[in-house]
């Protein structure tokens, strides 16, 4: 099963590579990590997609307790929760494609944030598999680059992680 | 007053009660040595190699109940301490390991001797410190004792640049010490404990199951108590020996790869299990379904959330310290009205008696060629049991494990984790060191020896009286053993050729050394050797270099599938 942990940890060099050790290590799967400082920048809040067993997800969530520089875990999987993920994709943007790919931005609610003669640059925002989607639904040949930020989540309502 | 990083190192250490410091200099500690010469409180013992440091630090600590400390130099010196902090991260053993880096203005440039020693480490310390500024010294080091001692502990390493150890700065050490993502002391679930009472309570076929955490919560005691209330069989792992005493009536022996029958058959067959401290781990349980095709109810006590259904599900999961939970656990057991069904447990231990009958543990004794398992024998009358038993990694360990027996905890001292060949010799010195008049023996065999064996050389500068029993079978005996079993007899780089002259080695060091040949000698020659109080005495006992350990339960097998001696 797919899970979105959450996680609030110190804000300290070298906090990263635990997590990203503590994963590699134990032979744990990442689909995506993203991290960066909170508005109390002595914390950094981290939201990694991973998938795995029941028993697994359990032993991902404790070996992530167990690090020290780690505050909180919750696996927003268990409750509702939105998740969000940015993309930035160059399509190669001519002749009659121009018209059309605009009007696929659109449909997808992007926004074209760069455009060249040859190119339009579209920056996307939605679950990863509205991402996926919009990919599919435009021509191979015409992606010239991809960008994607990984998962971010965070829980609906009163469910709240902070400090 | 201003002191430099490196006086404050030392402080730190004096305010921590720290006895002794086992270590080895190097460029990037020059000035924390300066400051251990300009005092005498905390003393430091030189070793030979960096990972004999900290397997010193750790038998220190596993004999008392202390945090061991190293220290090391930057690069190499580091390098040669993981081993060491890998085998205590493996068993849990509270460390803090100082370490040099060099000065900050080179890391990142493969300076000389620069190696990451805090991403060398990550994945074998508990938590591990790199300090930029002298000021954080003294509070990284408190926290550095803090977090190896406190919840599960483990070894933490701290890296300290040279440049740091050099700046002045006040000196401060903080009284108390807080991190707001770090909460052991957990009070176990009141409601937990009454389910594992009651489940205790209502057993007919109970088992006690207990590992290395019962040592090192120094929970022995409530143990006890709890095993003769219930009047259950109780086993300990490699881990746990002497954490129940071994002589007594309800100990029936080690589980696991080369436990006693009794053992493995009552972790089977019970119908209630209690494990305490201990993790499931491979050696002891084997195959994890075939330990899961029967049903029994498992009550788990750790300290750590992540031992607890990480290997085995378990039914009731309690987290808290081993010696409080058991307390607590005895507390509602005692003020129970219901009797103990004593048929079933009669009927229990006819079972058990029936298991050990088979005597999984009888070994053919020879007069012609000495068997490792009448010396550890031997060993085990002539030192009354008393004795601190350190020992290397094989088929030396599992003897030494089998036949001597441990009624005190934190007597036996071994790699049980990560089995780092290597460890017996350097652990008998931290060992003596904490305990000068005791007796100390490191059992070891001609492999494992040879692997630290420089280290005889700091026990002659430290007049450390160890005994050294080398059960000498010319081969890297377990390694054979699975040859011999799995893999048609093909000994494949298991001969160890070219063996030393151990005595005159020994006498090379300045020690005593006294080769045993003949069985009838065995005993005379242990005589011998623990009535030189004072010296190092190398016993060079020529076994059998074609003995097994039995019985023994395969890798990847279920507990109940077991080698016997007679059945090769
Ligand atoms: C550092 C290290 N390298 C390799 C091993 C693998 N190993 C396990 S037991 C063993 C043989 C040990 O031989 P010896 O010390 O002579 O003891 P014996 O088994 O003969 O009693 C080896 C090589 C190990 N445990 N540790």
């Amino acid at each position: 099963m797919r899970h979105i942990i959450s996680l609030l940890m110190e804000n300290e060099a070298g906090a990263l590579s635990r997590v990203a050790g503590l994963f590699s290590a134990r032979g744990y799967n990442i689909e995506s990590l993203t991290v960066a400082p909170t508005e109390d920048e002595t914390l950094s809040r981290m939201t990694i997609v991973t998938r795995g067993s029941d028993a697994i997800i359990e032993q991902i969530k404790k070996q992530l307790n167990k690090l020290i520089e780690v505050v909180a875990v919750i696996d927003l999987t268990d409750g509702d929760h939105l998740e969000r993920e940015l993309m930035l994709v160059k399509l190669r943007a001519q002749g009659e494609a121009r018209e059309e790919l605009k009007r696929m931005a659109d449909i997808f609610r992007g926004r074209i944030i760069d455009v060249s003669d040859k190119t339009y640059t579209i920056e996307l925002t939605g679950t990863g598999s509205k991402l996926d989607s919009f990919l599919h639904a435009i021509d191979r040949n015409l992606i010239l680059e991809t960008v994607r930020t990984g998962s971010s989540g965070i829980g609906r309502g009163d469910r709240i992680l902070k400090l | 007053m201003e002191l430099t990083g490196a006086e404050i190192a030392i402080r730190c250490l004096q305010e921590e009660g720290v006895e002794y410091v086992f270590g080895y200099p190097g460029g990037a500690v020059l000035f924390i040595y300066d400051a251990l010469f300009n005092q005498d409180q905390v003393k430091h013992v030189l070793v030979r190699h960096e990972q004999a440091a900290v397997h010193a630090a750790d038998g220190y600590s596993r004999s008392t109940d202390k945090v061991g400390v190293a220290l090391v130099t930057s690069g190499p010196g580091v390098t040669n301490a993981v081993t060491g902090i890998a085998t205590a991260y493996m068993d849990s053993i509270p460390l803090v390991v100082i370490s040099g880096q060099v000065s900050s203005n080179f890391i990142g440039e493969d300076a000389f001797q620069e190696v990451d020693a805090v991403g060398i480490t990550r994945p074998c310390v508990k938590h591990n410190f790199l300090v930029k500024d002298a000021k954080d010294i003294a509070s990284t080091l408190k926290k550095a004792f803090y977090l190896a001692k406190s919840g599960r502990p483990g070894p933490v390493l701290v890296d300290i640049p040279k440049d740091v150890s050099n700046q002045k700065v006040e000196f401060n050490y903080p009284a108390s010490v807080h991190i707001r993502s770090y909460h052991p002391e957990r009070q176990a679930d009141a409601g937990s404990i009454k389910r594992a009472a009651q489940l205790l309570a209502d057993a007919k076929r109970p088992m006690i199951y207990a590992g290395g955490g019962v040592v090192l919560a120094d929970a022995a005691g409530p143990l006890t108590d709890l095993v003769r209330l219930l009047g259950a069989p109780c086993t300990n792992t490699l881990m746990g020996l002497g954490g129940y005493p071994a002589t007594d009536k309800q100990f029936v022996g080690m589980p696991g790869m080369h436990g006693t029958y009794e053992a493995n058959m009552g972790m089977q067959h019970c119908d209630v299990l209690l494990a305490v401290g201990a993790r499931f781990d491979d050696r002891v349980i084997g195959n994890v379904a075939h330990f899961g095709s029967v049903p029994r109810k498992i009550i788990h006590i750790d300290i750590d959330p992540a031992s607890i259904s990480k290997r085995v599900q378990v039914d009731v999961p309690i987290v808290g310290d081993v010696g409080q939970v058991l307390g607590e656990l005895l507390t509602v057991l005692r003020s129970s009205k219901q009797k103990p069904d004593t048929a079933a447990l009669e009927a229990w231990w006819k079972q058990i008696a029936e298991w050990r009958s088979r005597n999984a543990l009888k070994y053919r004794y020879s007069d012609e060629v000495i068997k490792p398992q009448f010396v550890i024998e031997k060993l085990y009358e002539i030192t009354r049991g008393d004795a601190f038993v350190t020992s290397d990694v094989g088929q030396h360990q599992m003897f030494s494990a089998q036949y001597y027996k441990f009624d005190q905890p934190r007597r036996w001292i071994n790699s049980g984790g990560l089995g780092t060949m290597g460890f017996g010799l350097p652990a008998a010195m931290g060992v003596q060191l904490a305990h000068p008049g005791a007796t100390v023996a490191c059992v070891t065999g001609e492999g494992s020896i040879q692997m630290n064996i420089q280290e005889l050389s700091t026990c002659k500068q430290f007049r450390l009286p160890i005994k050294v029993i080398a059960l000498n079978n010319r081969y890297l005996g377990m390694v054979r053993q699975w040859q011999e079993f799995f893999h048609g007899n093909r000994y494949s780089q298991s001969y160890m050729d070219a063996l030393p002259d151990f005595v005159k080695l020994a006498e090379a060091y300045g020690h005593v050394g006294i080769l045993v040949e003949k069985p009838s000698d065995v005993e005379g020659a242990l005589r011998e050797a623990f009535a030189r109080k004072d010296e190092l005495v190398f016993l060079d006992f020529r076994t059998d270099p074609t003995e097994n350990v039995f019985p023994m339960v395969p890798g990847g097998k279920g507990l109940s599938e077991v080698i016997f001696a007679e059945d090769l």
